[in-house]
């Protein structure tokens, strides 16, 4: 910590910045690596639900408890995050300190009402009787969506966090190179929610 | 620091014309199959079809236009990375239903 803040003061030793750069440059591509990693635990997930999708054990299959309308207006939820944290992004490169909270507050925000859309809609199947516990269809449903809920719900978290870094320390370089890897995270959740969606919700409509 | 610093690497920048092509490419990549499919009219095989192109091109949209991935020298590592993640999520996924199947298919048969 107390190199970052010398860094931060010693704008002017070219050297030092210039290390800075690559630290933040090699963080950023370490967190890239995480990602690829997260991205096999979500395939392992799919694979689990494909395997058993069919297995509805007497209980309701995916036509008969997904609702498209409302998935639909989730999928949006995220989208408009995605874009409004890019919006936070583009701020930060101007330094637009104030912008970047602000943004970021409304990435919150339509990410809370994803989840508390699935957590509703979660709530409802598992009033109906169509908890994991039905079927191996549910499990393997519940699994993969509440897994993507889990990581969306510590995006939450992070982006808090984040927005109370930036306030009280500004747009540090220490700071950028975080907003940068939740940036990464975020939009990452979002293409996770491209294939829920199309394989979950819509080919378990059809 | 100075707030301009170009280049937190392994994470190109966007610009908002960039992301605003993303967004509306991806609103209309989201609708086109929703609508398809609450609609039903169409056969099952050209939906899987419709389905499959749109959440693969709606991924990459999000790539170039919100993960900025592109084949700069600067982004070589993170393509490296994310092309053998996807043969592993490809083994992963594609041998797993392949064993699956055969296993139902040579049990269920007799």
């Amino acid at each position: 910590m107390s190199t970052e803040s010398l860094h931060n003061h010693d704008s002017l030793n070219a050297h030092d910045a210039h290390g800075h750069h690559d630290a933040g440059a090699i963080k950023v591509f370490g967190f890239w690596i995480y990602l690829m990693s997260d991205c096999i635990l979500f395939a392992t997930l799919f694979a689990t639900y494909a395997v058993l999708v069919n297995s509805t054990a007497g209980g309701p299959a995916g036509k008969d408890i997904f609702e498209l309308p409302f998935v639909l207006v989730e999928t949006f939820c995220l989208l408009f995050s995605s874009i409004t944290y890019g919006m936070a992004i583009l701020a930060m490169h101007k330094g637009e300190t104030s912008k970047v909270t602000a943004w970021l507050g409304l990435t919150f925000l339509f990410g809370l009402a994803f989840i508390c859309m699935e957590l509703y809609e979660f709530h409802h199947l598992i009033g109906e009787g169509f908890g994991p516990d039905r079927s191996g269809f549910l499990s393997g449903f519940f699994a993969l969506v509440a897994t993507h809920g889990l990581h969306v719900t510590s995006g939450l978290i992070w982006i808090l966090v984040m927005m109370a870094q930036v306030s009280r320390r500004g747009l540090t370089a220490t700071n950028q190179t975080r907003l940068m890897c939740l940036s990464l995270f975020w939009h990452f959740l979002d293409v996770v929610w491209i294939c829920v969606f199309t394989v979950v919700y819509l080919m378990g409509a059809m | 620091m100075s707030q301009t610093t170009t280049g937190h690497g392994g994470a190109s920048h966007g610009s908002l014309k960039s992301y605003l092509t993303g967004f509306v490419l991806s609103i209309v990549l989201t609708l086109i199959p929703f609508i398809m499919v609450m609609n039903g009219s169409a056969t099952k095989s050209t939906l899987i079809a419709v389905l499959v192109v749109c959440a693969v091109v709606q991924i990459l949209v999000h790539l170039v236009y919100f993960l900025h991935l592109d084949s700069s020298s600067e982004q070589r590592w993170n393509l490296v990375a994310f092309a053998f993640a996807v043969l592993i999520i490809a083994i992963l996924v594609v041998g797993s239903l392949w064993i699956m199947w055969y296993l139902n298919y040579n049990l269920m048969s007799h």
